[in-house]
């Protein structure tokens, strides 16, 4: 048994939060500066062109690259042998309150949704745990904006959908969609378990990078299909028109119940932020 | 290329800007988005005056991060403009006459807009950091409890938006999209 000190914990939620909203992923940034060269719409190339020189000032001045600094999704993938001394939310909690104070973050969490009074310091975060074999501990903070957010969706389809009907949802998604969530965006899907399981799957899509396909070659070919069904929508940077109007598909599944065919959508934006560490 | 619009921006000067129009807009603008054009249409609707003067203002959609010390602000990008669909008619009625955020608007707001003479803009969405530099100066004018939510006064030279729906209610989102495809 391997003994984690909560306060290990918080400090390195601060430090992630803080790095993940002012240093954008490489392999986003690579995926961005790969879909300037391939677009030929003026506007559009203008707007991608802004958009590299802002992640580039962010992470230059070290400020954050937009100012919606989300919600803190938090994922703990724990070794079955660590024990950790101290409480594991309040230490989560004590991380993000840090690091939104001290990184000079945006407070947006408001306590309860219809009385709508900000708590402050951007907690609780949404945390998600995972036991997995091994004695480390593995952090990956993911900050959601919620421009994004609002434009994701889930259905739940029949079997008789099959392929063709869940392709026209995400489509449909995307489209309906439109300049809302700050294309180009990254469209991650999760396709089967539940209801609440689709939705989870579609979240940690996003935070599979843009590089890397499907291991499985089925799953990996409807991705490059939906990408290119996607961007021949013309909604483009800023929804004004052009090819790159998606970055990636990123899709993950899970067995399901013979009557369902459940599909969930999570839109993120050109802004996909997520840092890991492990302990 | 760019239009350089002086601020305020007056009725007949919102119905001389076309969608598709990039424009570089320098003066004084407010910040308003959900919470507080809640409480603004409130005072309206309640009869009392507005904490800042709504004729021929334009208002930014942006709840920015906090200043970094030695900073004017943080980062400050739109916000998507529909959720203020139901509090932008009766601003406009009241004076508004230009409005900063990004995505779709309902047809409740353009009506109103081409009633009154009012522009619609979309600033760079996750360009906080860039369009950042372009505020040289910001202070609050009230409902400071909202903390990034709170009405801020701010000073911008060339801040760089696209009009994307006029005053006849000409749509870039449409247009732009349409002529890409044709293009093709």
């Amino acid at each position: 048994m391997r003994e984690i000190d909560a306060k290990a914990i918080t400090d390195t939620v601060a430090r992630l939060a803080i790095e993940a909203n002012c240093l954008l992923p490489t392999d986003v940034k690579d995926r961005i500066e790969a879909a300037r060269l391939e677009e030929n719409w003026p506007t559009a190339q203008g707007i991608l062109d802004k958009i590299i020189e802002n992640y580039g000032i962010a992470e230059r001045d070290f400020v954050p690259i937009c100012q919606d600094t989300g919600m803190c999704c938090v994922f703990l993938k724990i070794g079955q042998d660590v024990h950790i001394s101290g409480d594991l939310k309040s230490a989560v909690d004590e991380g993000v309150r840090r690091g939104y104070t001290e990184g000079y973050l945006r407070k947006s969490v408001v306590a309860d949704p219809l009385r709508r009074v900000n708590t402050g310091d951007n907690t609780p975060a949404v945390l998600y745990t995972e036991i997995v074999p091994g004695d480390k501990l593995e952090i990956t903070v993911a900050p959601k904006g919620f421009g994004s957010e609002n434009m994701s969706r889930l259905a739940m389809l029949k079997p008789s959908d099959g392929a063709e009907g869940v392709k026209r949802f995400i489509i449909n998604t995307v489209e309906e969609a439109g300049p809302n969530p700050c294309p180009p965006v990254i469209v991650g899907v999760g396709i089967g378990g539940t209801f609440d399981k689709a939705a989870l799957l579609a979240k940690k899509a996003l935070m599979r990078p843009v590089s890397e396909r499907s291991s499985d070659e089925y799953y990996a070919a409807l991705e490059a299909e939906l990408l290119e069904k996607i961007n021949s929508l013309g909604v483009g940077p800023q929804g004004f028109g052009g090819r790159t109007t998606a970055l990636a598909v990123n899709i993950e599944w899970a067995p399901t119940h013979i009557a369902g065919l459940p599909v969930a959508v999570n839109i993120n934006c050109h802004v996909t932020r997520h840092k890991s560490a492990v302990l | 290329m760019e239009k350089r619009i002086t601020l305020p921006i007056t009725r007949e000067t919102a119905r001389s800007i076309k969608a598709g129009d990039a424009c570089l807009l320098s003066g004084v603008i407010y910040t308003a988005r959900d919470a507080a054009h809640k409480r603004l249409v409130e005072l309206v609707e309640k009869g009392e005056p507005l904490p800042f003067d709504i004729k021929d203002a334009t208002i930014y959609y942006v709840g920015p991060t906090p200043a970094k010390p030695g900073r004017v602000i943080g980062s400050a990008g739109p916000t998507t403009s529909y959720r203020m669909d139901a509090y932008s008619p009766t601003l406009i009625r009241e004076g508004e006459t230009g409005m900063i955020g990004k995505g779709k608007r309902g047809p409740e707001v353009v009506a109103a807009m081409k009633e009154y003479g009012a522009v619609y803009f979309a600033a760079i969405g996750g360009a906080g950091a860039l369009l950042s530099s372009c505020i040289k100066k910001a202070e609050i004018v009230c409902y400071e409890d909202l903390g990034a939510e709170a009405v801020r006064r701010l000073e911008v030279e060339d801040l760089p938006v696209v009009a994307v729906i006029d005053a006849e209610g000409n749509n870039l989102y449409e247009k732009g999209r349409k002529d890409y495809l044709s293009s093709l």
